[in-house]
């Protein structure tokens, strides 16, 4: 019986990870589904989804010996997944300016509260260590429409970063 | 009067470039009854083109008086044998396809373009657009020359500079 399992992998950066890790999984008899993968602070993190005709512990034993060779940590869960869910966003926000605490957590706050579902989010720090600056991109669903969470993003964005919202109107042809 | 069946890729006859019309008959216009009906079946969908149905000949249909957003259009357009001449300006925006089910993906296209196309009588027109309605146009036109918009994904992350409105409002 084939279950989904969601894999996450992080160590530190070095050029092959995928590949290596990939191979063992396909060697394996796994079938990859949808992944995010990203170097972050130096570390490369990997969330992916395995189908795997077999348990837990018998997906863990397989990967380990290469995520050990890699020097990489490796967590196993075994989760409720199905592939074409995709919910497609109709908005996109972005947020700078600079880095402080609790960026993060105030202007999510106010979107979730008027009615945004995050479903795909990165951030960066970029600029010096003397200046850092936050970059926030984020896509979503506005349950509750865009101009609730256009008032939400103009009244924190007074709290000094710059922020903007535009819909995404996507095209089907 | 039919919906008629759209092919989904990985059909390769997607990838495959089509011929131009050359009779403007009867048979074309019942084609392009079916082929409108086809369009408006499919949900959201604002164009489509005959490969898309298994028809491999330069024909496209647009209409973007039916967004739910509105935005400058010039309605239902029948494009036979459709040549775009001047592109102007680049823009991101979201794409997805009849074709190609479950997925969108940003796609940089022209903001404006000009272009011709003759109509289902085989008389030829000359047309501007620009935004969203040039955008279904492109999206519709590589569809002639076995393009999708697969083809010109661009990034979903590390856009924000490059659609940076330059003025503030």
């Amino acid at each position: 019986m084939k279950h989904w399992y969601m894999l996450t992998v992080v160590g530190r950066d070095r050029p092959g990870i995928v590949a290596h890790l990939s191979a063992a999984l396909y060697d394996g008899g796994c079938n990859l589904g949808e992944a995010s993968m990203i170097r972050l602070g130096g570390n490369f993190t990997i969330m992916l989804m395995v189908e795997f005709d077999g348990n837990k512990s018998a997906l863990t034993h397989m990967v380990e010996p290469v995520a050990e060779s890699l020097g990489l940590h490796l967590h196993v869960d075994r989760i409720e997944a199905k592939l074409h869910q995709h919910l497609e966003p109709d908005v996109r926000i972005t947020v700078y300016g600079a880095d402080r605490a609790g960026i993060v957590a105030h202007i999510t706050g106010a979107l979730a509260e008027a009615g945004l579902h995050i479903l795909d989010m990165d951030t960066s720090v970029a600029g010096t260590e003397a200046k850092p600056i936050y970059i926030m991109q984020i896509e979503g669903h506005a349950a509750e429409g865009v101009e609730a969470l256009q008032s939400a993003l103009d009244a924190v964005a007074e709290q000094g970063v710059e922020a903007q919202l535009e819909t995404i109107d996507t095209m089907i042809g | 009067m039919a919906v008629l069946e759209i092919l989904t890729y990985p059909d390769e006859r997607l990838k495959q470039a089509s011929r131009p019309v050359e009779n403007f008959d009867d048979e074309l216009r019942a084609f392009l009854t079916d082929l409108e009906e086809t369009m408006r079946a499919g949900p959201g969908g604002v164009g489509i083109a005959a490969p898309q149905v298994g028809r491999f000949e330069r024909i496209v249909l647009v209409d973007c008086s039916v967004t739910r957003k509105s935005v400058p259009n010039h309605g239902f357009m029948v494009l036979i044998n459709p040549e775009i001449t001047e592109w102007e300006g680049m823009k991101v925006g979201r794409e997805g396809c009849m074709s190609v089910p479950d997925y969108t993906g940003n796609v940089i296209r022209a903001e404006r373009i000009k272009f011709t196309a003759f109509d289902g009588s085989g008389e030829r027109h000359e047309y501007e657009c620009e935004g969203f309605e040039a955008r279904a146009v492109q999206h519709e036109c590589d569809h002639l020359d076995g393009m999708l918009f697969l083809d010109r994904l661009v990034s979903r992350r590390n856009d924000l500079f490059r659609r940076k409105v330059y003025q503030k409002k």
